[in-house]
This record gives structure tokens, sequence and C-alpha cells, in this order.
């Protein structure tokens, strides 16, 4: 069940769905009553990214087109940012695989672009070799009628470090999936997440840690906000096999719901078969403290102020752990954009 | 300057203020004592506009200006401010960005420029230093971690910063050792000033040897029961509030 076979077999019935357990809450095949067409090649200009200015290379991938290997070889050191941009309303696919030898160091950062009601999926392989440091971060600013789904498999190997911030606006339907093989053995992985949603926009962002081997670090913090009938979907799972002793993994989630309709479906999931692990998961949803609201407002805040005040700085503790500064302050001035409307 | 009168007010549908009344003139100090329950922090909420203190009688007014009829945040800009008993901890908001956000909304508000950076720093340094604050601490979140003692500091440091014109201290004292209590009251009586009046909350009298008041009003079942000069807060200590809730 996935795009990838629906568009091969030009039948709906493949896309995944409620019956699928991983996907009830962001459920393409009763959305989606037919296939759109395939999407054609896109020439004209696709303008700059959110990114452009931060990168040593920049790569576009346009309507499932232009999808070249990363390779970051031993001990070298890049920064580059991939669009993944959708023009139209077709369908379109497309894979891209990442390598990193041992001790390499990488930058991504990565956005999905669409413009209208386009259905799409993004398929990264990022591969890390001993020791070698990925920074991911992730813009999805989708168009409100586009159904765009990315899923990156990500394999780390010993020592190495994968930190990731995906950021999302929401589209009619948006998933962002992360899946980590964790080998253990010192490599440290972080995954955060924000989603900022409003109108009917939905966001999934879904992720399975799988620790296979000891003493692997796993942190993952994820926020959202949702507002007007907007709804916000988390499902983490963080799997730790039969030997994976000393595995320290810790996941939050918590979402602030600004209006009555507004929904949020979340899904912590630990599984653990080893001993002497760490593991613990926290998940809240609820409202602006309105305590601290008033607060704010007598010391002279004005009520919209105060809310994005600490609105801004409830997202602002994800945010905050991004490594890179400059993709710091791109991700903070989007998220501020967002919450102060 | 603030003249109460005939105040009714009704929390979650139950009548806690019964007809209060209470005159402070600039420059003067009144303290409210009172029993548990008589009513005290309802009052600092009824004049500061927090949600869900519904006034059914009566008025409020701040130098002739209807107070009821403003939203906090005007209240705010207008001078009024409260010194909370429980001061909130606001994550991921540094102590200077929440007092600096809230100085340049007050000074807009009012019509004045918002305050330079280095003036705003300069400012903060001077006052952190008057309250025996360390200035990193004013980087951290607000509030958050900060013992008791912490949290009633960085609420004078607040309202040293704001300069408000009507202060209202809510059980400034409680949660304070001794050498904490003299310093929250040297902030408090720096702010003393004949265009200034204050009112000042509290249960026992111990915080009025270091905040001396002009007038003393008891507060009990809702209305002022009494009001005398500082010597009625000694003869409460003495005597409690037993009678006076009788009375109420």
């Amino acid at each position: 069940m996935s795009i990838a076979t629906a568009i091969r077999d030009r039948d709906v019935a493949e896309l995944p769905g409620r019956r699928d357990e991983d996907w009830r809450w962001t459920d393409l095949r009763g959305l989606i009553r037919k296939l759109p067409p395939p999407s054609e090649p896109f020439t004209a200009g696709v303008g700059d990214g959110p990114f452009d200015a931060l990168a040593a290379e920049r790569r576009v991938v346009v309507n499932g087109r232009g999808a070249e290997p990363i390779e970051v070889p031993r001990d070298a050191s890049s920064i580059v940012a991939v669009r993944f941009v959708s023009r139209g309303a077709g369908v379109h696919i497309a894979r891209l695989n990442i390598f990193l030898g041992a001790n390499a160091r990488l930058v991504l950062l990565e956005s999905y672009e669409s413009n209208g009601a386009s259905l799409s999926e993004a398929a990264l392989n990022i591969t890390l070799g001993a020791g070698a440091v990925v920074e991911r971060v992730v813009l999805a600013q989708d168009h409100a009628e586009a159904v765009s789904v990315s899923q990156a498999d990500v394999t780390l190997a010993s020592r190495a470090t994968f930190g990731q911030t995906t950021v999302a606006s929401g589209a009619r339907r948006q998933r962002l999936e992360t899946r980590v093989l964790h080998p253990g053995g010192q490599a440290s992985l972080r995954l955060d997440g924000v989603y900022l949603l409003a109108d009917k926009r939905h966001s999934d962002q879904t992720t399975v840690v799988t620790h296979a081997g000891t003493d692997g670090v796993t942190a993952q913090l994820t926020k959202g906000v949702v507002r007007d009938q907007a709804r916000g979907v988390f499902q983490g799972r963080i799997v730790v096999e039969e030997g994976a002793d000393r595995t320290d993994a810790r996941m939050g989630h918590h979402a602030l719901i600004l209006s009555d309709r507004a929904e949020v479906d979340a899904k912590p999931e630990l599984e653990i078969f080893a001993d002497e692990v760490a593991c613990a998961h926290g998940n809240t949803v609820g409202a602006l403290d309105e305590d601290a609201l008033f607060y704010a407002r007598q010391r002279g805040m004005p009520e919209d102020d105060a809310r994005a005040l600490l609105t801004e700085a409830f997202i602002g503790e994800v945010v905050d752990r991004i490594d890179h500064a400059g993709a710091r302050e791109v991700v903070r001035a989007w998220v501020a954009e967002r919450l102060r409307g | 300057m603030l003249k109460v009168e005939n105040l009714h007010a009704v929390v979650d549908g139950k009548e806690i203020l019964k007809g209060l009344s209470l005159e402070i003139p600039a420059g003067q100090v009144h303290a409210i004592m009172g029993p548990n329950g008589a009513g005290k922090s309802t009052l600092s909420y009824v004049l500061t506009g927090r949600d869900g203190y519904e006034v059914i009688e009566g008025s409020a007014t701040l130098d002739g200006e209807d107070l009821l009829a403003l939203a906090p945040d005007v209240r705010a800009a207008r001078g009024v401010f409260l010194s909370f008993q429980y001061p909130l901890e606001i994550p991921g908001v540094p102590a200077l960005t929440f007092i600096r956000t809230a100085l340049n909304a007050q000074r807009r508000a009012r019509g004045e420029d918002e305050v330079s950076a280095p003036a705003f720093l300069k400012l903060a340094r001077e006052k952190a230093a008057a309250l025996k604050i360390d200035f990193e601490m004013l980087k951290r979140a607000l509030n958050v971690g900060f013992s008791g003692g912490e949290k009633k500091r960085m609420e004078i440091l607040q309202m040293a910063m704001l300069s408000p014109r009507f202060l209202i201290l809510d059980e400034t004292d409680s949660g304070l050792d001794i050498d904490a209590l003299r310093i929250v009251a040297d902030g408090v009586n720096a702010l003393r000033s004949p265009d200034r009046a204050m009112l000042v909350i509290t249960h026992y009298q111990r915080l009025l040897d270091y905040i001396k008041p002009d007038r003393v009003h008891v507060l009990a079942g809702g209305r002022i029961v009494a009001s005398g000069g500082p010597e009625l807060a000694h003869e409460l200590e003495r005597g409690g509030y037993e009678r006076y809730e009788q009375a109420a």
C-alpha cells in the first residue's frame, strides 16, 4: 500500500488508508476517489527556496524529476538544500538516495513546495557511515489543496549522529514520516517536529525508531499549534529490540488547541524488549494557559500579543534545538510569521 | 487616585465582594487585612480585570476614569500593577524579553516611543542590582524553576521597571524569609512617591513593619468592616480576625 504502487497500477485501492493501522488518521484511500493524471515536466522557473541562501549546493526536484543522489565522501562536509516542488494538480513520486561516508557531515535543508491539488510522494533513503553527522531540517509549506507525503528511511551506523526537525503547516493531507534504524553503539538521534495548522489543514508527523543495538540514544520532541478546523496527527513509535540494552529514549509530544473544532490525534508508543533501558514519553494536548495569559496582560500586553508571545515560546523550545544557526533563524521567522498571522 | 464604591463582585456564581468601598489618595499606602476567604485576592483581580470576576454593582475609578470598563492591558498602561500572590511561570520567555515586551506595549498604548535596547538593559541592570537579583537570572525563562522568594523579587523588579502609578501587592510577604522580606520591602518603599498610591494586601502584620501604611482596613465577608491607622494592624495581630468575622 503506497502512493507508488497506486500510481504503478493506476488503482486508488492501493493507496494507504484507514485499514492500515499506521494510516488511520491520514486516510488517503477514503479521500481520493480517482487518481489525478501524472504530472507533466515543468520547465518554467520555480523562484527561490527558503534555504537557498544557506546552502553550498542547491537541488530542485520538480514534479518528481531531477532527484540525483547525494553523496558526501568520508571526512567531507556539505550543506545541501533540496526542494521538492510540485506544480499543477498531477500525481508524481520522487526518490532520493543520500549516502554519507565515515565521519562525513551534512546539513540537509529540505523543503516541500506545492502550488495546487497535486498528489505527491517523496521517498528518501539516508545512510550514514560510522561517526557521520547529519542535521536534517524540513520545511513543509504545501498548498491547502495538496496531498503531500514524505517518507524518509534513515540508517545509522555506530557513533553516527542524526538530528532532525520537521516543520509543517499542513495541506489537504500532509504526512512527514521518518523511520530510523538505530544500531546503538553510541549513535545518537534527535527527532523533532513542529506543526502549525490553520483552516482545514491536516498534518501528520509519524516516526518509527528501532533500537537494534546497545547504548543508543534517542531524544524526540514534537510540538503543535492547531486552530480553526485543522487536524494534527502525531504517531511516535520507539522499539527497543531484545539485546538493545542501555538504550536511552525519550519522546515528548505537546500540542495547543486554539479552537473548539480543531483536533489533535496522538499515539506515542514504546515497545521495549530489552533490559536496563531508560525510556519515557510525555504527551499533553490542551489550551493556552489562561493564568499565564492574564499575567502577561496585567503587565500591559494586549491579548493578541500575549497569545503570540506565549505560543511562540511554546514552539520556540523545539526551534532552539536546531543546531545550524542559519536554519534555526529561517525556521524561527517562518514560525513567527504563521503564529502572528 | 483610587476610588471604589459599593463594589459587588461574583466569582463562579458566588458573591464574594458585597458592597466594598475604599478610597486611596495619591501619595498614600493603604493596607487591607483580613481572614482567608474574605475577598482580598478577589479585590485585586477585580481591580485588574481578570476573566471570571464579574462586577454586578458599584464602581472603581482611577483618577476619575472607570477602571472596570477597560481591558486588563489598558489598565496596566494606565499604571495599574498587581504583584501576584503566586507569580506565573512563563516557559520559553526570558525574563528580560517578557519585561521589555510589556514595557514597550505599555509605552505604545500611551503613545510613547519604545525604549531602546541599551537603555532598557541599563535600567534592568540597575534595578536588578538594587533588588540583589543576579542579572544572569534575567536571561532565563521568567519564574521557571525560581524559588518562591525569587519569584516575589521578580515581581518587584517588574514593578520597578514598569513604574506604575497604582500598585497592588497581594500577599507579597508569603514565602519570604526575613532577609528577602527586607529586600522586597526596600524595593517597594523606593517606589513610594507623592504621585503614586499603593494597596498592600496581607494576612499578617509582619509586612507592615517594613512597608508602613498610612491607613489599615479590615476586609471581612466581602466588605470593609473597620478602618484605622497603623495601630489597627497591631491590634489585629493580638486579637485576631474573629470579632470582625462575626461582625461581617
